[in-house]
């Protein structure tokens, strides 16, 4: 047993979280993403008499249902705006524009888009604009490729219309991306350095003397810091186990194999691993494993059994 | 100053099923809530406050969905709040609410709880690629198995009692109008002859992916006074935590959930829940959770679970029927599973559950768990208000 002795520096990783979330969109999305595409701008009115754009499903001051829906124009007028000087990927433009609120006219409320200008000295509340309609559309807000100044008459009253065109557009792909930068913190981090020389090392409870493995600084039951680094392992005990017979993605392992919690010699908890060099309907509760490393992994490619007798079931049994 | 008498005056559910294309999450939301009023026979003008709850965020990637769902449920101009806990949300969503009403902070409460699953993945959402980490090395039914594999050591439990589970709840959801599985051809030698995903759970003993929301409205007193149909009243609500790992913790009777029971037992002056509790609805994703929560929340002690279930005791006609609805087996819209365990417990006192109300049901009791078996909620639910 050491002193916990904090490691140089702790460890940092990218985390990128990234999912092509779907949208059903409901009728009245449905019908504004698909009148973007034919270059057709809806709102809805709402109980009040108001012209919502873009439109939503349900009044706001009243909940009402609202499903009547208006044509207004592609022109409008710069409500607010704020200047942004280094777009990010992703972003309308690639070169410096500003972000505005569009009220079109015939609209009561403002769309957030942005608006192509040579600078911040170009750009005003009360701007005169229009649409730059992208030249493939399929039917969502990109559709708008961005707003752009133009002088023009400001009447406009909206006109009625049904809603419907030829293949509505039902639902959206919305890629979401997070980018994190990850760090383990430093329990975690002495612990992987230890991984590195092929060592398991907990971090003890000084109150309930109960070592984690993988530690993480403090124990959860007692909430205070952990004081004792305790090598525990490399041999410990299977507490239980699944076999799963499916693949699963990402997952470069043939089926059938043994998904086990594994409790190593000294250790509070389990931790998990697969089982290997034993078929893998022979694998049973309480039977004595050791890891098995591979060439590069961080972590034990498998745990195979020792060939110990099985360890008693009451020596395991708080595990579980 | 005792509390207020909370009472269930309204349900509604929608019609669960795997992928809900034709609305909205801002649509499902609504058309569950609009049931629910329409049960109560209530206006928007008549809501208070709304609690909503859902899982976790990247199951569908709207952070705060709560912003956006304020105008479909209502909201202008009123308290809306958003729990958060995981698996067990449903629950502890009604019971923020209840307890809303129970403190006089407000008089009637609209609560709801979603997921469209359809519209991501529960299982990438669960298991982001964090750095330095190993990997779960077994897909959504890996979690739970080895679990599973403990409690029938420890019990002796023959390897059969998942597969009755299995083939009752899936039974007990023809008759549940509401439910996402209706496999009517289904027969408990097809459920035992499935496959085995991860062994020692079935293909036919897990929970299916479904789209789906649950409102309900409570009140207080004067609310049910007026209430057009029975109220089912709340006599007990408890949560309790605890980590999702730590030494010591006992995945197959976990002690918050003990702890829970006993907590929603006690405010009920519940001594004996086998003969005093009528039907339960507890959160079973997988069919051996049965006999393990039957152990957890009292109904049998330890090592007996099991045998409840084998004897039929949990049928629809048995003396503690579990899961009538069908349950998450047969329904899981992950936010709305609880919810939806708590609104059936209401329904069966209410007199309300149509073809799988249970006969002269007088207490109920919903159940949700969530987040690793980490977060418990539980309410029991009578036909008459607490006494006191």
């Amino acid at each position: 047993m050491t002193a916990v002795t904090p490691p140089p520096e702790a460890l940092r990783a990218p985390l990128v979280v990234e999912f092509p979330f779907t949208r059903s969109l409901g009728p009245v999305q449905s019908a504004f993403l698909t009148g973007l595409r034919e270059r057709t701008v809806l709102g809805v009115r709402t109980e009040a008499g108001e012209v919502l754009v873009p439109p939503v499903e349900y009044d706001p001051a009243t909940a009402a249902e609202l499903r009547e829906l208006v044509e207004v124009a592609t022109t409008g007028t710069v409500t607010t705006w704020a200047w942004n000087p280094e777009p990010r990927p992703g972003q309308p433009l690639a070169t410096p524009f500003a972000w505005v609120l569009v009220r079109l006219d015939g609209a009561d409320t403002a769309l957030l888009h942005a608006l192509d200008a040579p600078g911040p000295e170009a750009v005003r509340t009360g701007l005169r604009v229009r649409i730059r309609w992208a030249a493939e559309r399929a039917g969502a807000i990109t559709d708008i490729a961005c707003f752009e100044p133009h002088e023009s008459a400001r009447e406009h009253e909206p006109a009625p219309h049904d809603g419907r065109f030829d293949a509505p557009v039902t639902g959206i792909v919305a890629p979401a991306r997070l980018d994190y930068t990850y760090s383990p913190g430093r329990a975690q981090t002495r612990y992987l350095h230890a991984l590195g020389e092929r060592r398991t090392v907990g971090e003890r409870c000084p109150s309930c003397a109960k070592v984690y493995v993988p530690p993480r600084g403090a124990c959860p039951t007692c909430g205070v810091a952990t004081t004792d680094q305790v090598e525990v392992g490399p041999r410990g005990t299977v507490t239980t186990f699944c076999i799963v017979n499916i693949k699963a993605k990402n997952l470069d392992i043939e089926v059938p194999y043994v998904y086990a919690h594994i409790a190593l010699d000294g250790a509070g908890l389990a931790l998990h691993g697969r089982i290997g060099g034993i078929p893998y309907d022979q694998v049973r509760m309480g039977l004595r494993v050791e890891p098995v490393w591979s060439e590069d992994g961080r972590y034990p490619d498998h745990y195979r059994p020792t060939g110990e007798p099985d360890a008693d079931y009451d020596t395991y049994k708080e595990l579980l | 100053m005792p509390k207020e008498p909370v009472a269930v005056v309204g349900i509604g559910q929608t019609k669960h099923v795997a992928a809900r294309r034709d609305v909205s999450i801002a649509g499902l939301v609504r058309e569950a809530a609009l049931r629910a009023l329409a049960d109560a026979e209530l206006t928007w003008a008549d809501i208070d406050a709304v609690v909503i709850g859902k899982a976790p965020d990247f199951f569908e990637g709207v952070m705060m969905p709560e912003l956006y769902l304020a105008d479909a449920l209502g909201a202008v101009g009123k308290p809306m709040l958003r729990v958060h806990t995981a698996g067990s949300v449903g629950g502890s969503t009604a019971l923020v609410a209840a307890n809303l009403v129970a403190a006089r902070v407000h008089r009637t409460v609209l609560t709801l709880a979603f997921e469209k699953q359809s519209e991501s993945n529960a299982m990438w959402g669960l298991s982001l690629p964090v750095p330095f980490q190993q990997p779960l090395l077994a897909g959504a039914g890996g979690f739970f198995a080895p679990h599973v594999r403990a409690y029938m050591r420890r019990t002796g439990a023959p390897d059969t009692i998942g597969s009755l589970v299995a083939y009752k709840d899936r039974r007990n959801a023809l008759k549940n109008p509401y439910a996402h599985l209706h496999e009517h051809d289904l027969t408990l030698e097809k459920v035992q002859a499935s496959p085995m995903l991860w062994d020692p759970i079935r293909y036919s003993e897990t929970c299916p992916s479904s789209d789906g929301a649950c409102a309900m409205i409570l009140t207080d007193r004067a609310g049910a006074d007026r209430a057009p149909r029975p109220a089912a009243w709340v006599h007990g609500g408890a949560m309790r935590s605890e980590p999702t790992l730590f030494a010591g913790k006992d995945f197959v009777s976990p002690q918050a959930g003990q702890d829970c029971a006993a907590d929603v037992y006690r405010q009920a002056g519940i001594t004996d829940p086998r003969r005093e509790i009528d039907a339960v609805e507890m959160y079973v994703p997988f069919s051996w959770y049965e006999p393990m929560w039957l152990e957890n929340l009292g109904f049998a002690e330890e090592g007996e679970g099991w045998k409840l279930t084998e004897a039929g005791a949990t049928e629809l006609d048995g003396d503690l029927p579990v899961n009538p609805s069908g349950g998450v087996l047969s329904t899981n819209p992950i936010g709305a599973s609880g919810m939806i365990r708590f609104a059936e417990a209401a329904l069966q006192v209410r007199g309300d559950a149509g073809e799988h109300q249970v006969e002269g049901a007088r207490r109920a009791l919903g159940h949700a768990y969530g987040g690793g078996a980490q977060f418990f909620s539980m309410w029991l639910v009578g036909d008459t208000p607490p006494a006191g």
